[in-house]
């Protein structure tokens, strides 16, 4: 126990990094994510060739390879970076990217196809269907996966800690060694900081799933 | 097809839509091309960088690592599904001593990096590399899949449960007999994507020093010389990535076979459907 509290400032250094590796690259991915989707669903069809290519190969790409490319192969043919984090933003955001599109996909393509029709009928306008009848009833489908896909990505930033990067994970190996015959504790003490943030977002997922849940 | 967003195009906007497909093939392909000139430039397309595919030792290297990948996978996966039923029959269980702490080590798991209990396991328990990645794997995806198990057995119609115990079967023999069966069923699809969770997490194995197919790359790599890096790293990467899918069309194949036969279909629940680590 007492090495938790001897090294709290390493702790909540690696706990804010895991929050900002996670914030960042969950904003970028939220973004490029709805950019896909909407190519998915576009009329266009290189487009919708383009993010189902994309999305099928990362969503069967491991993370560790992901990682790896930013981390290790990209810097041997010529493309550095400053800081290890950036690498890690690039691998988290591209791979969580993908997973992020599938969902708001489904989530627009959940919206039966009355719904938009019954809204057309009535002489609704292209931006007043979507706004008012089809983005609204997205969004409550959405969401709930959409947490999830976040609080997957809280755990997949673990990851950055083995490229060099020291976030939460980063620190508990470091602490490890250096605290051989403490390890167990150096480890509760990790586990326990990714609980703080993984463990809310999971019953927030279930409370709005609860609260939106729409009976079709 | 049809779209929630929008009707089905007539000639002016296929026309329109044909011009957009040409534009954006001309955008994506353009940087695509800026994309591989960078690498050549490089000097990764020199064909000395590929001649190290004729080496056999690198494909007998390459072979061990897939080896080493699918071994933790498969023993990880049989594991991980019986434990994973037996979980879920205890988060289920009419008892609520059994139930509520059931749900509390779940809710431990889930919310983890799997990296994070393989090197637990491997520093605490001392182990060798194998039996860490497989622990973390089972300890995570056992939580998973009770979970995926418990939401099928959710969607069943109440009737089911119902009408076992109006015959007189005890709630245990009721879930073991007419609920379990129905819900793996519909559940398959669920079941399978998961694995394909599971064959990538595998791959977190580089992290604690496993033998994979990563960590494979990273020896001939550091053996060979770094100008090697990429050419093996993106073979071993397309074998992965191969694999991965392979076992992804299995449950879409799954998915669609299962609708069409299946009572009521197959449900689709997304149980945090995507890598864990």
């Amino acid at each position: 126990m007492d090495v938790i509290i001897e090294n709290l400032p390493q702790y909540w250094d690696g706990f804010l990094r895991t929050l900002f590796l996670s914030l960042v690259s969950g904003i970028i991915a939220l973004v490029v994510g709805t950019v896909l989707a909407a190519a998915r669903v576009s009329p266009v069809a290189a487009l919708r060739g383009f993010s189902m290519v994309y999305v099928e190969i990362v969503r069967n790409t491991p993370l560790t390879i992901a990682f790896f490319f930013a981390a290790v192969v990209l810097p041997r043919v010529g493309i550095t970076f400053q800081q290890f984090e950036v690498a890690a933003i690039i691998a988290l955001s591209a791979y969580t990217s993908a997973f992020i599109a599938e969902a708001v996909r489904s989530g627009v393509n959940s919206v039966p196809v009355g719904q938009a029709e019954a809204a057309r009928s009535i002489g609704m306008k292209f931006s007043q269907v979507l706004s008012l009848i089809v983005l609204p009833q997205a969004l409550r489908t959405v969401i709930p996966p959409l947490i999830n896909i976040l609080i997957a990505l809280v755990k997949n930033s673990s990851v950055a800690g083995a490229f060099y990067v020291l976030e939460l994970f980063g620190y508990g190996k470091q602490l490890a060694n250096a605290n051989g015959d403490a390890v167990v504790w150096v480890l509760v003490g990790v586990a326990f900081f990714y609980l703080l943030i993984t463990v809310p977002l999971g019953f927030l997922a279930n409370f709005v799933e609860r609260k939106v849940a729409i009976a079709r | 097809m049809s779209s929630v967003l929008y009707d089905v195009p007539g000639p002016k906007a296929r026309r329109i839509s044909l011009i957009g497909s040409i534009i954006g093939v001309i955008v994506i392909g353009g940087l695509l091309v800026l994309a591989v000139m960078t690498l050549a430039q490089q000097g990764i397309f020199d064909p000395k960088r590929w001649a190290v595919f004729q080496i056999p030792d690198v494909w007998v290297l390459i072979a061990n690592g897939i080896g080493a990948t699918l071994a933790a996978a498969a023993v990880a996966a049989v594991i991980a599904f019986p434990l994973g039923l037996i979980v879920c029959l205890l988060r289920i269980s009419d008892n609520p001593w059994v139930r509520v702490p059931t749900r509390v080590v779940l809710e431990f798991l889930r919310g983890m990096p799997v990296v994070l209990m393989m090197l637990f396991v491997l520093l605490v328990f001392a182990t060798s590399s194998f039996v860490a990645v497989v622990a973390g794997l089972v300890l995570y995806n056992s939580a998973i899949f009770a979970e995926i198990i418990r939401a099928g057995i959710q969607s069943l119609p109440k009737g089911q449960r119902e009408a076992g115990l109006a015959i007189g079967l005890t709630s245990f023999q009721s879930r073991l007999t007419i609920e379990l069966p129905q819900a793996i069923r519909r559940m398959l699809p669920s079941l399978v994507a998961q694995l394909v969770v599971l064959l990538k997490d595998t791959s977190l194995g580089y992290i604690v020093a496993y033998g994979e197919l990563l960590r494979a790359v990273q020896v001939m790599a550091d053996f060979l010389g770094p100008q090697y890096l990429f050419p093996v790293f993106f073979v071993a990467a397309a074998i992965y990535i191969a694999i991965d899918l392979a076992v992804s069309r299995l449950a879409i194949w799954l998915e669609r076979r299962g609708s069409k036969r299946a009572a009521g279909g197959v449900a689709h629940v997304p149980v945090a459907g995507i890598a864990a680590k």
